[in-house]
This record gives structure tokens, C-alpha cells and sequence, in this order.
């Protein structure tokens, strides 16, 4: 191992940018993808590889000559379909449209001949289908049903919650059904989280200050945390370990945690940024590590063994070891362990408004920040090997 | 004689033994010679004793020659020649005596003769008066036996008669109430009795006694029952008992329980007396407001009853403990005497001292007397429970005085008991529990203070004569108080209202009470209860609850108004700055504080208040720049930037973000100093707006209008930023006006910029917010610390604008400058 594998590797975007997704199907490379945001030129998905073994990234560019986009999410099923909310202009008017896409085949062997190339002969996405909202209004955001067969998406548009299901191989959506949320004056959804508990029939949204939970199979409301954040919440994400817990950041620079049984009070809150908090994601295996990105140009790791699934540190079965003592010796040194801040990446100069794990490496992450700067790091290995062993 | 007259030249040897047998007779010891005799073992010596004449003779006539032996011989004679005449002359001298001395002996040999013809007569008369004797006794003998055995029967025959007149006797005496003469009869015969019981006379007279002093005995602890009877009689009827075999427990017990119930009924009065004054007693508990000036919590006022102070309509504590102490204290003490007295205190004589009463009778009073005292000791307690009301501390500290007091006489009665200890704690947990009560009248009293500032605060500016609304907290005169008022006044009541209840607690360890010289009020009670307990844990609570108004406020509804967050904050300032340190002093001076415990120190309460008012600060600056974000917020997220119409003047929301942050300096400046800036260019803002807007704006956007090298907007602004610091949005600020107000504008500024990086903008959207941005740059610059962070943050909202443009076309400057000049 190289003495500088945890240094962070950084990749300049020529736009701004601020979607940002790992490649969920795929569970050998390491990959994320990247839309960019430009008004005047066309725009483009960025695919970053990370060579773990030589840190080292390879990009391939596509074209999204579609519009500038704000939402990117991969199918979890079919690594070469991903959905994009990008925006566009038609006669004045500023619409949020979503569709699903396809990546050529051949952009893997294309780009890694001539990396430098590929910007001057990008090939361009293959349109599978879009969502069509005109009637709904801009999409904040498209769901893939997690761990699904890549034939389920929600879209949120406005105050709308639409169930589509793809179909002849993603080229054809339909609504199966929809839900809106009906209140005073103007609601509008800014984030979402389809759960990946309870056979995957429950969606999360947050609009406002609100936190809301939705039944899919009567797409009605189950719950719903008012003044959850004192300002908007911005994201969401559900422990993938534990089924009632779930973390929400938003601009009182705070993340909380909540149990969704107990929607009075957080089970805690974190106050670690100096601005707005955009994004956080539980990491997708061990739950304690959890990622926030915010417009302070921070990235933050923190530690939240407390509220983990794993509170007691790892795991490990007594049966597989031989010398029992020293372990539980180990153990009782290693049990108190506390909720901390692992790490604060000042990497970034200016606002970040998305992380994301690496879906083949646990250890990885990824953060975007809106001057089009990707910055790849990794969990700190005293921590790693904390966590394993 | 004959020896002495012997020539002293025939035999020296034979005269000098009679020399010595004469010093024998004389008792002449021979020491004195005894030197001689060691010296002159020689034989040739013709003085020592050992002279042989042989060999002395032998040896002259071995060494001298014949004339030698010649003078020697001469000599020899010259010298018994001389001898001889010294005897003669000493003989001569003696005999007369010797001659008186025969003549003396001659007579007494006459005069014995005499006497002893006289003893011998003598001796035959004492011969025959033993005789006659003698014949006298032998013919008196048998007369005097039977005189003897007269006599003896004669006793037994008093004897029997006071035995069968017993009875009668012990009856008369019951009559008479003569008991202690009964009982002495009594026991006199009782042995007797007892040992011819067999006899069936005896068994009736024994019979009969018993009946008759069983009647005495139903008396006796009749009497003694009654209790009336003055102690005297009381010790005598005991005493009496315990000559009857009463047992000496069961007469312990009788006497107790007598006094117990007569104790119980004391008791019971006391708790009728708690269970009345329970009922009326319910509105204590809070620290009553009057109008400032006179103090409320005044010591001066001991004595007066303040019905408005003290809320029990019956009766106070004082007489409450009063009524204990002349009642059950002092009939406790004087059962405890008698019982003493009784019991433990008598002179014990014969079988009684060997049943050893006292330490019976000493075990069963502290037994009586603690069970009692837990009793009356509970009352007390439920009694001082009951005091609640924190407006006159004298009144208890009296009370408490008083029954530490009047304990002290139990413990010189009883010297081993634990009550009066156990007194000195109740005294102790009441002055503990009277330190929580003060230190939570405290905490209501402050919050309370805090309503009414609340209160004055949310009173409308204009409102004349509204100080109705601010109670006993706030007042003034003719308009509401601005916040520099407001903050005096509230620090000073809360002072004053240390003070006086410092004053309070003081009571507690004045030198006229008694328990003041005990250790707890000497030592822990100051450091500990009044120092930690009262004071600094006062002031943690306002830390405290300061921090709480951070803590709850914004998030959930709970609204505390900003103007008080930075009232508090400067309180807590002030507090760590002066306060603090003058309040700690204070007490330790009051209480002449001893610490032998840890106690915390002024430089970590200073911390937490420090602490507090940073924290408090920070949200004061959250809470004004959320509500000047919200308006930008509002007004970015609410428009359609794309179909907007060119610009003619500055949004409206504009202005106001300009009003609302002069109004807020306003506010800060009321209560924070200026504090530094940093470059000021204390020119116009014409000037700063020209350096920003032509050599700046111009160099930073101009390559973002030509779409040729998007590379270089990024490459540009990444360059700026590299060389211009960091910016922490929502970062603590420092205590002086300037860095509240930059940190409001920061916060405000940048929820501006993230607000319109969110949306597409149109040509004439574009030059809207140039136009706004102009004016807001125009009126901020002033406020903050470092007018390039206005600039930056500005540069960069305008930059964000203009790449979110579809058709980016910029305004001309002057006429920005037009457009905001006519506001």
C-alpha cells in the first residue's frame, strides 16, 4: 500500500455541477456519475472510474444534450440506465422535465484509449423514455425502487408523487399511481427517499420544513414530522440497516436522526456545519459512517456508533476465534465508543451539494461541489480497521 | 582489783589482758584498737599485743651490742618506773567512789529485804479472795442459766407478738397512709414468716400481711398512678414499691406511659395544629413582587408579622415551635427529671442496688425519650416542610433557634441521648432545604424578571405610559424603557435580590443563635450551601437557561424575541466581565467562607457565562439573519427571473433588508461597543461601489458573457477564492456591534446566493439583481467589519446570476447607479 492512499484525489469538472450519483448496479468498479450544469453549452454526464490500485480516475464523457441537469440516479438493476431531471427552456418558461437514459455500449472501450479525446468526441445518451410531467410540473427528483428490478421509479414533481413503471425494457413509462399533497399555498417537494425497508412500499419526502412518510401501496400519507428542520430540509436517506431510521439535513445547518415512531424528537442532532447542509448519506454497509456535504465547502465523515445498528462496535462471532480472551479483552477497550466526527474535508472552495458512497467500496466517497470539483476520498483506515476487526 | 594493783614489770602481757577484759565489762568496744593491734603484729613490738618477751629478749641480744643493752635496760625501767606511778596515781584518784559505791549497794540489799516481806502478804490475800470467789460463782450458777433462758423467751415472746400483731398494725398504718412505716414492719417480718410458713398460726399471719400489703402495694401504684402528688411523695411511693418487690421495670414502664399520654396529648395538639394551619397554608412558594424600591426579602422586618409575607393564617412557625417547646419540650424535661430522680438518681441500698435499677431505668428513658422525640420531631419537620414562603427567613431562623434552644436543656438533663443531635440535623436540613427554597424563588424570581422584560419588549414603541405591562420588573415613567434600561434594571433587581436573600440566609449563622457555632453552619453551610448551593448555582442557572433560549427557539415555534437574546447576551457578559466576581466576593466576605471543600472557582462560572453569552450572541445573530434570509428568500424563490420586466428601481424586499439591518444596529449598538474595522474606507459608498464595480466586476465577468472558455470562469473565481479566506457563514461572532452585524449580513447574503443559484434567469432578471445588488452594496458596506467580504459576497451573487442567465446581457453601469440613486 502507498503511503498517500488516504489522500484525497480530486477531478475538475469544466462545469459547474450538482448531481452527482454512484453507478448503483455496478459492484466491481468503482464509479460515479456526474451531470453538469450549463445554460450555453451542451451538457454532459461525466462517468469517473477510480483505479483503487493506482489511485488513480478515468473519465468518460457523455452527451445530455437535453438540458442542464439536476438530479441524476442510476437504475439499480441495469448499470447502463439512469434517469436525469434536467431542466428546459421552452418559450420562456423554465420546466423541470425527467427521463430515463441508456449509456452507449461502446463509451467503456472508447474512452480509455485516449481519455484527452473524449471531450472532443463525446458520444451522446440514448433517450429510453422520459417521464412526461407536463402536467405535473418540474421534478425535483427521480427514485429507483431500491434493490428493485429497475422497472419502478417515483418521481416528485411539485406536489406530486408519481409511480411509474417501465416498461419493454425501460422504453415505456407509465403512472400506475399518484399521491399529491394538498395544503396551504404553494407545496413543493425538495427531496425524497424511497426506503428500502419494508419491501420497498415506503417513500419518504420532504417539502418545507416537513418531513412526510408515504405508503406506495395506498400511496397515502403514514406519518409526517412537522418543523422537522427550523428551515427547508434539503435531503434525505434511510439507515439501510435499521428499518425506522432515517437522517435529514437541511438549511439550520443541522443534521438530525429520527426514529419514525417517534416522530416528537429527533433521536439526535448533529449542528457541525456553517451552512446549509445539502446532502447526507448513510454509508450503504456500516451504518455508523455517515456522510454530509454542505454550502460551507465542507465535507463532513461522522462516527454515529450510538444510533448505529452495530452500537457495540463490530460484531464478531466468539465461535470464530480461537483465543477468546485476548478478544474480549479487546473488546471491553474498544466498547465505549462515541459518537464523534471523524473527519471535516476542506477539499472543496465552494458549495458542495452532493456526496455519495461508492457502491462497490464501502470505503469510499465521493463529493461534488458546485464549481465542478469531485473530490474522491476514503474512510480513514485507523477507522476501517477499527470498524473490521 | 588485784589485777590493777599488780606490778607492771612482772607481766605486761597479763596487764594488758585484764586492760582488755575490763574495756569487755565496760562495753568498750575495741575498734579503737584495732588499727594498733594490725600495726603491731610484730612481736618485737613491746606496745602491741603480740609482744613476746622470748623473742623480743632474743632479739636485743642478738642485735645490740652489750652497752645498747645496757641503755635499753635503763630505759626499760625508767619507763615501768613511770607506769607504775601513773597506776598508783589513777587508783588513788577511784577510790572513793569505789568505797560510796559499796555502801549504796549495802542499803538497797536492806530496803529489798523490806519489800519482799510485804509481796509475800500480799500474795496470801489475792489467794484467799480467789478462794472466796470462787465458792460465790459455784453457788450462783444455776440462778443465772435460767435468768438467761428467761430473757431469751422474753425476746422470742416480742418477737411473736409483733409478728401476730402485725397485721393489725400494718392495717392501721394503711389508715394512717403511714406506708413507709408499713413497709418497714413489713419487711422486718417478712423473712420470719417466710421461714415458718409451715406452721399454719404463722401461715395465717403471713397470709394476712400479704392481703394487707397487697392493699398497700394496690395503694401505692394507686398513687403513683395518679401522679398528682408532688414529687416527693411520688419518690416515696417508689421507693416504697421498690421495697415491696414491685418489679422495678414494670414501675419504669407505668411511669412512662403515664407521661406519654400526657406527651401525646401535647403531640396531638401540635399535629391538629398542622393539619389546621395545611389547610390554609397553600399559596407559599413564590417570591412576591412588589414595586422596586422597597425590598421585599428585608431582614430588618423580623418581627412583624406580614400577613401579605407569610401565608399561614394560623399560626406561624414561630409560635408553631413555641407551642412545642413550652409544651411537650418542657413537660419532656420535667418527666425526664422526676424520672431521674425516681429511677436513676437515688442513693440504692441493700438487695435494690444489686438489681441494678439505673442502667434498667437509664435504657428505657432514652428508649421513651427517642421514640417521643422522633415523634415531635417529625411534627416539627412536617411543620418546617410547611414553610415555604421565602419572604421572612428570621421568622424560621427564630423558630429554629428556639428548638435547637430548647433542646439543649435535654441534653444536660440526659447526657448520652441522641436527640439533640438529632434536633441539630433537622435544624440543618432546614437550613438546606431553605437554601433550595431561596435558590428556586431565585430562579422564579428571574424568570419571572424575564416575562416582564419579554413583556416590556413586545409592548409597542409608541405606547405612553405602558409600563403597566412590565409589573413589578420593569417600570418607568412615561415611555418603555429602551434595552440599555431594561438591562440595567433587570441586572439590579436580580442583584438586589441576591442580596437580600444572601442577607436571609445570613440569619442563619448570627452569633445570637445557638446552633451558628456548630460545625455545619460554620463551614458547610457557607461554601457549601450558600456559596455552591445559593450563588453558584444561581448563576449556573442563568447560564443555563440562557443557553436554553438557544437551544429551543427557532427550531420548534418556541420564539423568543431577538432583542431579548441579546439582552441576556449582555447580561451574561456583564456578568462574566464584573458581576460574578462581585457576587462571589460579596458571599465570601458575608460568610467569611473557610473553604476546605473544593468550590468552584470565579474563572470556570466566568467561563459558563462567557460561554453563555457567546452561545446567545451567535443565535441572536442566527435569528436576525434568518429573518433578513427569509425575506431574500422569499423574494429569489418567488419570482419568474426569466419573464421578469427590465428593472426600473430596487425591489422593494430590497429596501427593507436595508431598513431591517439599520434597525438592528441600532439595537446592537444600544448594548455592544463599535468594535474594530478592518481598511475602512470611511468615504461614501460611492466610492467603494466604483472600485467594485469597474475594475472588479468588470475583469470577473466579463469572460463569463463571451461563451468562448467556460474554462476561465472557473479558473478565475477559483484564483479569488484562492486568495481570499474562507468564509464560515454561520461562525461565532465577537462581542462588539460590528462583528454581529457582519455576521447577519454574512448569513443573509449567502442564503441570497444559494437562492439564486437555484434559479434561471432571464436578461432583465439578470439586471434586476445587478440593480439590487448595487443597492444593497451602496447601504451595507457600512455595517460590517470588512467591507470586501459585502464585495465578495455581492461579486459572487451577481456572478451566480449571471450563469444562470440564458441571455446574458448586463446593465450599464450608470444606469444601476441611476436606478439606485433615485432609490
Amino acid at each position: 500500500m502507498k503511503m498517500d492512499d488516504d489522500a484525497p484525489v480530486i477531478y475538475g469538472l469544466e462545469f459547474q455541477a450538482r448531481a452527482l450519483t454512484a453507478q448503483t448496479a455496478e459492484t466491481d468498479a468503482i464509479r460515479f456519475l456526474v451531470g453538469t450544469q450549463s445554460l450555453k453549452f451542451d451538457n454532459q454526464i461525466h462517468i469517473i472510474d477510480f483505479d483503487d490500485e493506482n489511485n488513480m480516475i478515468n473519465k468518460s464523457v457523455l452527451l445530455h444534450d437535453a438540458g442542464e441537469i439536476w438530479h441524476i440516479s442510476g437504475s439499480p438493476a441495469d448499470k447502463a440506465v439512469l434517469t436525469t431531471c434536467y431542466s428546459k427552456t421552452s418559450e420562456n418558461r423554465v420546466l423541470t422535465c425527467a427521463a430515463v437514459w441508456r449509456m452507449p455500449p461502446e463509451w467503456e472501450s472508447g474512452s480509455h484509449e485516449s481519455p484527452d479525446d473524449s471531450s472532443n468526441n463525446p458520444q451522446t445518451l440514448e433517450l429510453l423514455c422520459h417521464l412526461d410531467n407536463t402536467a405535473h410540473g418540474s421534478v425535483a427528483c427521480v427514485l429507483w425502487e431500491p434493490l428493485g428490478d429497475g422497472k419502478r421509479v417515483i418521481s416528485l414533481a411539485e406536489n406530486h408523487v408519481l409511480l411509474w413503471d417501465l416498461q419493454e425494457s425501460s422504453t415505456k413509462a407509465t403512472i400506475s399511481s399518484t399521491a399529491t399533497l394538498e395544503g396551504k399555498g404553494q407545496l413543493k417537494f425538495t427531496a425524497g427517499k424511497w426506503s428500502p425497508h419494508h419491501n420497498s412500499t415506503q417513500l419518504v419526502t420532504a417539502n418545507d420544513t416537513a418531513i412526510r412518510g408515504w405508503d406506495l401501496r395506498s400511496m397515502s400519507q403514514i406519518y409526517c414530522i412537522e418543523n422537522a428542520h427550523g428551515q427547508l430540509v434539503r435531503d434525505l436517506d434511510f439507515n439501510p440497516n435499521k428499518q425506522y431510521y432515517l437522517a435529514s439535513c437541511g438549511d439550520d445547518c443541522k443534521v438530525k436522526f429520527w426514529d419514525v415512531r417517534h416522530i416528537n424528537e429527533p433521536v439526535k442532532c448533529l449542528e457541525e456545519h456553517s451552512h446549509w447542509v445539502w446532502s447526507v448519506r448513510y454509508n450503504h454497509s456500516h451504518d455508523q459512517l455517515l456522510l454530509t456535504g454542505s454550502s460551507d465547502s465542507r465535507v463532513i465523515l461522522s462516527n454515529m456508533v450510538s444510533i448505529s445498528s452495530e452500537p457495540f462496535g463490530h460484531l464478531v462471532d466468539d465461535d470464530d476465534l480461537s483465543d477468546n480472551e485476548e478478544n474480549q479483552q479487546e473488546d471491553k477497550g474498544k466498547e465505549p465508543l462515541q459518537d464523534s466526527i471523524i473527519a471535516t474535508y476542506e477539499e472543496h472552495e465552494d458549495s458542495v451539494y452532493a456526496v455519495e458512497w461508492s457502491a462497490a467500496d464501502p470505503w469510499l466517497f465521493a463529493s461534488l461541489s458546485y464549481d465542478g470539483r469531485l473530490v474522491i476520498n476514503r474512510v480513514p483506515r485507523a477507522l476501517k480497521y477499527r470498524i473490521l476487526l | 582489783m588485784s589485777s590493777a594493783t599488780t606490778p607492771p614489770d612482772s607481766d605486761p602481757t597479763g596487764r594488758r589482758r585484764v586492760h582488755s577484759m575490763l574495756k569487755l565489762y565496760y562495753g568498750l568496744n575495741e575498734e579503737g584498737t584495732a588499727a594498733e593491734q594490725a600495726e603491731s603484729l610484730d612481736p618485737c613490738d613491746i606496745n602491741g599485743p603480740h609482744f613476746d618477751p622470748e623473742v623480743y629478749l632474743n632479739k636485743l641480744r642478738k642485735d645490740c651490742s652489750l652497752c645498747e643493752l645496757m641503755d635499753h635496760e635503763s630505759c626499760m625501767v625508767k619507763q615501768i618506773r613511770s607506769l607504775d606511778s601513773d597506776m598508783q596515781t589513777l587508783v588513788y584518784e577511784n577510790y572513793n567512789k569505789f568505797i560510796s559505791a559499796t555502801d549504796t549497794i549495802r542499803k538497797m540489799k536492806n530496803d529489798f529485804k523490806k519489800m519482799e516481806d510485804e509481796m509475800d502478804c500480799l500474795s496470801a490475800n489475792m489467794a484467799a479472795i480467789t478462794e472466796f470467789s470462787a465458792r460465790i460463782s459455784g453457788t450462783l450458777q444455776d440462778q443465772h442459766a435460767q435468768i438467761t433462758k428467761l430473757s431469751g423467751v422474753h425476746t422470742l415472746l416480742r418477737k411473736l407478738q409483733f409478728l401476730f400483731e402485725l397485721p393489725a398494725r400494718l392495717n392501721k398504718c394503711l389508715e394512717l397512709q403511714a406506708y413507709a412505716q408499713a413497709v418497714s414492719a413489713h419487711r422486718r417480718a417478712r423473712c420470719v414468716l417466710q421461714q415458718y410458713s409451715h406452721m399454719p398460726s404463722f401461715r395465717g399471719i403471713q397470709d394476712d400481711c400479704h392481703v394487707i400489703m397487697e392493699q398497700l402495694a394496690q395503694q401505692l401504684r394507686q398513687k403513683f398512678r395518679d401522679g398528682g402528688s408532688s414529687a416527693k411523695d411520688l419518690s416515696e411511693c417508689v421507693e416504697l414499691l421498690l421495697q415491696l418487690d414491685e418489679p422495678a421495670e414494670e414501675l419504669c414502664d407505668k411511669f412512662l406511659s403515664h407521661a406519654q399520654s400526657r406527651l401525646e396529648a401535647d403531640l396531638q395538639g401540635l399535629e391538629a395544629e398542622l393539619k389546621d394551619s395545611a389547610f390554609t397554608d397553600t399559596g407559599g412558594g413564590s417570591v412576591q413582587k412588589t414595586s422596586p424600591g422597597s425590598n421585599p426579602i428585608s431582614p430588618s422586618s423580623s418581627s412583624v408579622i406580614n400577613p401579605f409575607l407569610s401565608p399561614t393564617a394560623g399560626t406561624d412557625i414561630l409560635e408553631f415551635i413555641d407551642r412545642g417547646c413550652n409544651e411537650f419540650v418542657s413537660s419532656l424535661c420535667l418527666v425526664i427529671a422526676s424520672y431521674q430522680e425516681l429511677f436513676i438518681n437515688r442513693p440504692q441500698e441493700g438487695e435494690l442496688a444489686s438489681k441494678n435499677i439505673p442502667e434498667m431505668a437509664n435504657g428505657k428513658l432514652h428508649v421513651f425519650v427517642d421514640t417521643l422525640a422522633a415523634r415531635y420531631f417529625s411534627l416539627v419537620e412536617r411543620r418546617i416542610q410547611e414553610e415555604k414562603g421565602v419572604g421572612d427567613n428570621s421568622l424560621l431562623v427564630r423558630a429554629l433557634d428556639r428548638f435547637h434552644r430548647r433542646l439543649q436543656a435535654i441534653t444536660k438533663l440526659l447526657p448520652g441521648s441522641a436527640v439533640p443531635s438529632h434536633g441539630t440535623e433537622i435544624v440543618v436540613r432546614a437550613a438546606r432545604e431553605r437554601i433550595k427554597q431561596y435558590l428556586s424563588a431565585l430562579q422564579t424570581f428571574y424568570h419571572d424578571s424575564l416575562t416582564d422584560v419579554r413583556q416590556a419588549l413586545a409592548a409597542p414603541r409608541l405606547a405612553v405610559g405602558g409600563a403597566s405591562a412590565s409589573g413589578g420588573g420593569v417600570t418607568s415613567k412615561d415611555a418603555t424603557p429602551s434595552l440599555p434600561e431594561l438591562l440595567t434594571s433587570l441586572s439590579n433587581f436580580i442583584l438586589n435580590q441576591l442580596k437580600s436573600v444572601l442577607a436571609s440566609v445570613h440569619l442563619f449563622t448570627a452569633k445570637d443563635i445557638t446552633f451558628s457555632n456548630k460545625p455545619y453552619f460554620k463551614g458547610e453551610f457557607c461554601s457549601q450551601g450558600v456559596r455552591e448551593g445559593l450563588v453558584v448555582s444561581f448563576i449556573k442557572f442563568i447560564c443555563q437557561s440562557s443557553r436554553q433560549y438557544c437551544e429551543s427557539a427557532g427550531d420548534r415555534g418556541g420564539s423568543t424575541p431577538p432583542a431579548l437574546l441579546l439582552l441576556l447576551s449582555r447580561l451574561c457578559l456583564d456578568y462574566e466581565t464584573s458581576t460574578i466576581s462581585y457576587i462571589l466576593t460579596l458571599t465570601d466576605e458575608q460568610f467569611l467562607v473557610q473553604h476546605h471543600t473544593p468550590v468552584t472557582p470565579v474563572t470556570a462560572l466566568c467561563a459558563e457565562a462567557r460561554e453563555a453569552a457567546q452561545k446567545l450572541l451567535n443565535h441572536y445573530v442566527k435569528v436576525q439573519g434568518l429573518i433578513i434570509s427569509q425575506m431574500l428568500r422569499k423574494s429569489v424563490e418567488t419570482r419568474d427571473w426569466v419573464n421578469t420586466i427590465e428593472p426600473r428601481n430596487v425591489r422593494a424586499v430590497m429596501k427593507r433588508v436595508v431598513e431591517d439591518t439599520t434597525s438592528i444596529d441600532v439595537q446592537v449598538g444600544l448594548l455592544y461597543e463599535e468594535g474594530v474595522r478592518k481598511a475602512h474606507s470611511s468615504d461614501s459608498s460611492k466610492r467603494t461601489f466604483s472600485v467594485y464595480s469597474s475594475s472588479r466586476q468588470q475583469i470577473r465577468y466579463a469572460p463569463s458573457y463571451t461563451p468562448s472558455a467556460p474554462m476561465d470562469t472557473n479558473l478565475l473565481s477559483n484564483i479569488h477564492k484562492l486568495f481570499s479566506e474562507r468564509i464560515d457563514i454561520f461562525s461565532p461572532v465577537e462581542f462588539n456591534k460590528v462583528s454581529v452585524l457582519t455576521g447577519i449580513i454574512k448569513i443573509s447574503l449567502k442564503t441570497f446566493l444559494e437562492c439564486v443559484r437555484i434559479r434561471t434567469f432571464g436578461r432583465y432578471g439578470l439586471q434586476q439583481i445587478q440593480v439590487d445588488c448595487h443597492y444593497l452594496q451602496m447601504y451595507l458596506w457600512r455595517f460590517v467589519s470588512d467591507e470586501n467580504l459585502v464585495h465578495f459576497l455581492l461579486d459572487e451573487i451577481v456572478g451566480s446570476a449571471a450563469h444562470r442567465c440564458l441571455d446574458p446581457s448586463p446593465m450599464e453601469q450608470s444606469v444601476i447607479e441611476v436606478i439606485c440613486e433615485r432609490g
